[in-house]
């Protein structure tokens, strides 16, 4: 291990840190909707390769990068309302598999349609321009695109985190998350708020897939990759805790990018390691409620 | 569940029903159907694919349906068998049923490791946990090349000839190929039924019936999920070691996750926690898929979308339908 040098181990931090904002923001989406709505929600790989497809097309028609990271939230943000209220809704009450089942059978659906649509082979997608070149942050030269990226995912976090704690309507989600009958009780119109959370969590997915875009190409297949190191996230931070998936998104990160560097072929193999000892040590991981899992 | 219970408790049927009488003889009916079945088909290939998927739902089914636990992870139990079968004829010119012999070993392994991890969990843990493993299981594969071939799966499995007590039989024959996979699984459905009608068949359904109360009643959940699963595993490792000799080749596609998703459509589809279930699922999905697959290559757009509906309209299936008529 000689030659390398404590900049490489601290640059390759940061590369980890960038990989895992990404995993951060799919896995909190899919926590968040887990967490209100004890749905795990299998199309949301789909929902991250449809937000970079979204974005692919918002350019190719003249639309620039900025106005993709306002567009493609909200289109995907759309998109989900309309399928939690058309086919997730009628699920509840039937058992915690349907859901899965059929957002299971809906990402086919969503996968084979853009195959039709942009065909099977994948796209590069151009880093924008402002954004290219690298910055020198002390330690050595980094890609200006992926510090973004880190950038991006903390305001998301920021407003996530502002949205819950210190509003009302985040009063109630957090209130319905706890205990859905009472709020009812209360006369809250506890589906209106799952449609809602739903809507939020596959929004922040479709940002998640744009943002990945310009670092690995947009193809169909995009979702379903990161959609079981996702579970590794969810596993390893706790199910429906969001402090719980933005650290063990930023681990499982750190690990796969560490790990490329002193052993490359383990890389892919180590994060699932990772998954395996946490389950022994701590089945319900870092911030889950025991209850939940066992 | 309540299949088995009326299998054992139940006197003859007295009210002559078309469903007492299937569950009473329920692997016989399977054996018979399967012996007759290549005759009403067009090809032969597309039997032997019924065959062994009807299998794997099998397996699949006794996790899912008779032990309530969704896993999302069977494709790593089932490329596992495939890929030591092949591995043993391949790389150690061990006969055929030497080779199926590693590939159920195979099978079995790989469910008590994964088994052992995810069964710490619960609930719809479970299915992440298991698809999460099952992808390591994938990459791992992928990057032993030297064993497995890698990206180009493994090629050469070449069973010309099958020796029975002395006798040749030509296994490139495709009716007599269907024959030697069929006497397999036709085994496998007796053996499943005789597990299912066994007192630990159950406690396994008791187990999903009521957790609490079959721990009150002094039965260990948690091993009875840990045998259920490496049981699955032996017959999804058997289906796998039969798909190797059929396809003589493995591709490293086998481990995907689809190959995991496809069999939870089956078994959805032809009713899960039924006996018939997985092969009715196995036949009509495939059927399906040949009949869609000639006039568009986006199948996976009509197949899913038969899914999700399934999931919405028959979440009992094509079977559990039937015998919600039947009971009536």
């Amino acid at each position: 291990m000689a030659g390398l040098s404590f900049d490489l181990i601290a640059l390759q931090l940061f590369a980890g840190l960038a990989l895992g904002a990404i995993y951060v923001l799919f896995a909190i989406g899919l926590s968040l909707i887990f967490g209100m709505l004890t749905v795990v929600n299998f199309a949301h790989g789909a929902f991250y390769m449809v937000g970079a497809y979204v974005g692919l097309y918002l350019i190719s028609i003249g639309g620039n990068f900025w106005i993709c990271l306002l567009a493609v939230p909200i289109l995907i943000g759309l998109f989900g309302l309309a399928v939690e209220r058309v086919l997730i809704r009628p699920l509840y009450g039937r058992g915690i598999d349907y859901p899965l089942l059929l957002t299971f059978g809906l990402s086919y659906v969503m996968v084979e349609c853009v195959r039709i649509a942009f065909g099977k082979t994948g796209y590069p997608f151009d880093t924008p321009e402002v954004l290219q070149g690298a910055v020198n942050i002390g330690v050595g030269y980094f890609p200006l695109y992926r510090l973004f990226v880190i950038g991006a995912t903390a305001v998301v976090l920021l407003a996530l985190w502002l949205f819950l704690e210190k509003t009302s309507f985040g009063l109630i989600i957090r209130a319905g998350a706890r205990d859905p009958q009472i709020v009812r009780v209360l006369g809250v119109d506890v589906s209106r708020v799952w449609l809602i959370v739903f809507g939020i969590g596959t929004a922040i997915a479709g940002l998640a897939g744009l943002l990945a875009a310009p670092l690995q190409g947009v193809i169909p297949e995009m979702g379903g990759t990161i959609l079981a190191e996702a579970f590794v996230v969810t596993v390893v931070g706790g199910m429906g805790s969001i402090g719980g998936a933005v650290l063990a998104g930023l681990l499982v990160g750190v690990v796969v990018s560490m790990t490329s560097l002193f052993a490359p072929e383990m890389a892919k193999v180590s994060i699932f390691a990772l998954m395996a000892i946490v389950l022994i040590v701590r089945p319900q991981g870092f911030f889950g409620r025991a209850g939940l899992m066992s | 569940m309540t299949e088995m219970t009326q299998s054992i408790k139940q006197p003859p049927a007295t009210t002559g029903s078309w469903y007492e009488f299937a569950t009473r003889h329920r692997a016989s009916i399977v054996a018979a159907v399967i012996l007759v079945f290549p005759l009403v088909m067009p090809f032969t290939a597309l039997a032997v694919n019924i065959l062994i998927y009807g299998l794997y739902a099998l397996g699949f089914n006794l996790v899912f349906g008779y032990l309530g636990l969704l896993s999302f992870g069977h494709a790593a139990l089932f490329g596992t068998g495939a890929y030591l079968c092949g591995i043993a004829i391949v790389h150690f010119g061990w006969p055929w049923y030497a080779a199926i012999a590693a590939g159920i070993a195979g099978g079995l392994l790989m469910a008590l490791v994964i088994g052992v991890l995810a069964i710490r969990t619960r609930g719809i843990y479970f299915a992440m946990v298991t698809m999460a493993l099952s992808q390591c299981v994938y990459y791992l594969f992928y990057q032993a090349v030297d064993l497995t071939g890698g990206e180009n799966g493994l090629r050469g499995i070449n069973v010309r000839t099958i020796d029975l007590f002395g006798l040749q039989i030509d296994f490139i024959n495709p009716m007599i190929r269907y024959y030697v996979i069929a006497a397999f699984v036709i085994a496998a459905f007796f053996v499943m039924s005789r597990i299912l009608a066994s007192p630990f068949g159950a406690v396994i359904e008791a187990v999903r019936e009521n957790e609490m109360r079959a721990r009150a009643s002094g039965y260990d959940v948690t091993l009875t999920r840990l045998l259920t699963f490496v049981l699955s595993g032996g017959f999804c490792g058997l289906a796998g070691a039969l798909q190797a000799l059929h396809l003589s080749i493995v591709p490293i596609e086998i481990l995907h996750y689809e190959t995991s998703g496809l069999v939870v459509m089956i078994a959805l589809l032809g009713g899960m926690g039924t006996f018939f279930g997985p092969m009715i699922g196995a036949a009509v999905f495939l059927i399906l898929e040949n009949i869609v697959s000639v006039w568009t290559v986006h199948w996976q757009l009509i197949v899913g979308a038969i899914f999700v509906a399934c999931v919405l309209f028959f979440p009992a299936g094509i079977w559990g339908t039937l015998i919600a008529r039947g009971k009536r």
